[in-house]
């Protein structure tokens, strides 16, 4: 059982990655490009000090957004709504950001609260739509991502944007008390020097907080006991009590609540305002991350790593002319191959646990409960 | 039987990690008999036939087919050897006809097209000959769960086998079914064909079976002939020991009353009355029985006793405290256990370990939770606990649901349901699909239960088992209790006549 466990845990990723960069190698191969150089620059680029905190700081939207999306695939919810609600969040968490003012810590802790509140609120639509009118909550939170991106392209131009127009197009500034202090000063004072413009954000603190939550959530608490328990066999958790209809609603709330988190590291780290260009598609990246993480708190945090890597690791093909788009395939193609080698593996180690089980029950009445 | 026996086994060992599945097995099959092969699940019996179809490779032993001496690799091996087997679970694909599965894998072809005027002929003229009618080019998707079987014998003829092995074929067949397939393995009879049948109906077993070789514990403990024994001794060759029965012994009902049941009725969804007037009362130490054709309303009682079925009206009290009011998790949390009618579907997480099903309708109380938490110690514990009182034999708490066989499954989640101690327990099918060991120690947990006051509603298709274990039966109807019959004066005739709606008239 161990071994399977470390069998689809760290080997069915690791076989993935390998063949995704394999078939990119490919891919670059096709275009003239020699992978090996193009991947060695990569990692010489991508292993520097400040290019790992830019890794770090590129992972957690999609760390929070994974979170997000995670909670409702427990259930065998598709929250497919990140995308959306987290914009809509951060929009007004920059709004009533900007307007109070009061200590920081407090400061920051109103901004979360906004972003969290916001964020049920909107995912609080396609889950009543869900239990009262049985729409399907994937058609219903794809639809609210073109209403959440309309509604916010609208309230940013015509609310919610700064009056004193300075060079770019934003909400006011966020003050100093709402943003969330970067980490770098706290890595020099345990000797790790960095240039000047890389800042490690604070919100990692927060976002491991948020995964070590998720973690005792899921797999601790009785409501993650309930809500396993109605992704597997939703008739029996029925019968055991557990209501589906508020287990829904309550997912919900929950997925949308983490996923109003997940514009604030970019927000209270970077802008300290909402610009017109607030980064898009952690939502969208999320779902990959959560499917790469296999729900796992730490595996996602390691997909969100990688991705967020990839990411900045890419900004050095477009110096050497390789075009970065490269790096998009290699992250479909990482996704699609976990999902894939995760389902052959996964289907193996279970065939053998029941075989072996089953071998070992067939006529052996003694059981040995307490050896486990 | 002069000539060589179609099928001998001698000294058949197989051992997996930890166990003999079957331990120096010895089997003699006649050239052109009907052979049963009984014991119970966990035997060996399937072992062994993986072994002889060549699923399986003994570790010792010789295996001698029509007196040549066999060492099958797979099972195209045997089917090459003339042994071809109907698995008790069909392996047909529905969206094909009966002509496109039965020539699936070997199409005749006449150059590079698939003859299938010949195979459509061949298939009726084997239709003809054992009484396995079936029409070449109607979709098995349409097909009755007889029809499909049939298929699946004519699939096994097709391929040319002259040994059938059968693997508990009458389990998925109504009384008419069973019938019409007797028929057919007389017809195969005839022909010449060998046929192995696997079983745990004892009664079909001696009605259709020339001779009956009896496993127990990966062994082969004798052969018999139906004219030898009969059920009651086949029975006990296969458990070892005295069969146990369902009788319960002196009346342990007491005056107070745990369930009150008083006009229940439920519409479908069409508006149609799915129950109607239900008015029944479970008195402590009582064993209240319902008898009812399936589908006459039972799934909808449950559902509405334990609060699933939010537009049922009518009164439901526990113990003197109002159900109507409450949700589901409440009337299981105010003493309401259910042993569901079909463990899959509402009683199992089965890819989850065995700790995590022992919890399933109990999560939110101890032992399993710590306020908001799970105990997953104590849960642990109380599962090895269950597993251990109600002799579940699993190899550990952490191996998922999946891994257990039927009985043992079962024997969980009864377990799990009397060690909670419920006021009322709701126990529909409890001995559906296991066997008869496993039959007996549930029957015996209900009875220890309901001498220690438990007030139990038994639903149940097995009328020998309504009969003995009840203190009182209610006849379901069309969603209404037609009849009110005392266990010590009917017989199953009798309360069959009364399910199927005939005894209405006499009763009233």
């Amino acid at each position: 059982m161990k071994s399977g466990r470390l069998l689809t845990s760290v080997v069915a990723p690791a076989i993935a990655i390998i063949i995704a960069f394999g078939i990119a190698a490919v891919a670059l191969l096709l275009v003239g490009i020699d992978p090996i150089t193009a991947y060695k620059e990569m990692w010489v680029f991508g292993t520097t000090p400040e290019s790992l905190i830019i890794t770090v700081n590129n992972a957690l939207p999609l760390f929070v957004s994974a979170l997000a999306v995670a909670v409702g695939f427990k259930m065998g919810l598709f929250n497919i709504g990140v995308e959306g609600t987290y914009l809509i969040a951060a929009l007004f968490a920059a709004y009533v950001g900007a307007r109070v003012s009061t200590t920081p810590v407090l400061h920051v802790t109103a901004i979360l609260l906004v972003a969290v509140l916001v964020g049920a609120g909107w995912a609080w639509i396609p889950a009543y739509l869900k239990v009262k009118r049985g729409v399907h909550e994937v058609i219903a939170t794809i639809m609210l991502n073109y209403i959440a991106f309309a509604l916010s392209a609208y309230l940013f131009l015509n609310v919610f944007r700064a009056e004193t127009a300075g060079l770019t197009i934003a909400t006011d500034l966020i003050p100093e008390t709402g943003w969330i202090p970067s980490l770098t000063p706290l890595l020099a004072a345990i000797g790790i020097e960095v240039r000047a413009g890389a800042n490690l954000q604070g919100f990692v603190i927060i976002a491991i907080a948020l995964g070590v939550g998720y973690h005792y959530l899921v797999n601790k608490s009785r409501f993650g006991y309930d809500l396993r328990a109605s992704g597997i066999n939703p008739t029996a958790a029925n019968a055991s009590g557990v209501d589906p209809k508020k287990m829904i609603i309550r997912t919900m709330l929950i997925s949308g609540g983490l996923a109003g988190l997940v514009g604030i590291a970019p927000l209270l780290g970077f802008y300290h305002q909402y610009p017109q260009d607030f980064p898009r598609n952690y939502g969208f990246n999320g779902i990959a991350v959560a499917l790469l993480g296999r729900n796992n708190a730490v595996g996602m945090a390691f997909g969100a790593l990688l991705f967020g890597f990839m990411q900045r690791s890419a900004l050095i093909l477009d110096l050497r002319d390789v075009p970065k788009e490269i790096v998009t395939i290699i992250q479909g193609i990482v996704v699609l191959a976990v999902v894939i080698v995760y389902e052959v593996i996964s289907k193996y180690v279970q065939r053998r646990v029941i075989a072996s089980a089953a071998a070992a029950t067939e006529f052996d009445p003694v059981t040995s409960a307490e050896a486990a | 039987m002069a000539a060589a026996p179609a099928i001998q086994l001698e000294g058949v060992t197989k051992r997996y990690p930890g166990v003999v599945a079957n331990n120096d097995v010895e089997l003699t099959v006649a050239s052109g008999e009907v052979h049963a092969v009984v014991g119970e699940n966990g035997a060996g019996k399937s072992t062994l036939m993986k072994i002889i179809y060549g699923m399986v490779r003994p570790d010792e032993g010789i295996i001698t087919i029509d007196g040549a001496q066999a060492n099958f690799r797979t099972p195209k091996d045997a089917i090459d050897a003339g042994i071809g087997m109907v698995h008790q679970h069909f392996m047909l694909a529905d969206n094909l006809t009966v002509l496109e599965n039965v020539i699936l894998g070997s199409e005749p072809r006449s150059g590079v097209k698939i003859d299938f005027e010949g195979a459509s002929e061949r298939i009726r003229i084997l239709g003809d000959t054992y009484g396995l009618r079936l029409q070449p080019n109607q979709r098995v998707e349409k097909l009755s769960v007889g029809e499909r079987q049939r298929v699946e014998i004519i699939k096994v003829l097709y391929r040319g086998a002259q040994i059938l092995i059968l693997d508990e074929p009458t389990a998925v067949l109504v009384p008419q079914e069973v019938n019409e397939l007797f028929d057919s393995i007389r017809d195969l009879r005839e022909e010449g064909h060998t046929i192995i049948f696997i079983s745990h109906k004892l009664d079909e077993v001696l009605s259709i079976a020339d001779r009956i070789t009896v496993m127990r514990d990966g062994q082969t403990v004798g052969t018999t002939t139906p004219s030898e024994v009969d059920a009651r001794q086949l029975a006990e060759m296969m458990i070892g020991s005295e069969l146990p029965s369902p009788e319960t012994k002196e009346s342990t009902v007491q005056n107070e009353v745990l369930l009150d049941v008083s006009d229940l009725a439920l519409l479908s969804d069409e508006g149609r009355p799915v129950l109607d007037d239900i008015t029944f009362v479970v008195r402590k130490g009582e064993i209240v029985g319902i008898a009812g054709v399936e589908g006459n309303g039972q799934a909808q009682l449950i559902d509405s006793l334990l609060g699933l079925a939010p537009t049922s009206t009518g009164s439901i009290t526990l113990a003197g405290k109002s159900m109507d009011d409450l949700e589901t998790r409440e009337r299981r949390a105010a003493g309401i256990g259910l042993i569901p009618e079909d463990r899959h579907r509402q009683g199992l997480l089965l890819p989850s370990p065995l700790w995590e099903n022992a919890a399933l309708g109990h999560q939110y109380k101890e032992p399993y939770a710590n306020g908001i938490w799970i105990d997953k110690k104590g849960t642990r514990e109380h599962t090895a606990e269950i597993v251990r009182r109600f002799d579940v034999a699993a190899p550990n708490v952490d191996v998922p649901a999946a891994a257990l066989s039927g009985g043992n499954q079962q024997k969980l989640v009864v377990g799990r349901e009397l060690m909670a101690n419920p006021t009322v327990l709701l126990a529909a099918q409890p001995t559906r699909g296991i066997d008869i060991g496993a039959q007996a120690e549930v029957w015996e947990e209900l009875k220890r239960a309901r001498a220690a006051g438990m007030g139990i509603l038994l639903i149940s298709a097995d009328l020998d088992e309504l009969i003995g274990l009840s203190d009182t039966i209610h006849v379901l109807f069309e969603g209404k209790l037609v009849a009110k019959l005392d266990p010590s004066e009917i017989t199953p005739e009798i309360l069959g006549s009364y399910m199927t709606g005939a005894g209405e008239k006499k009763a009233s």
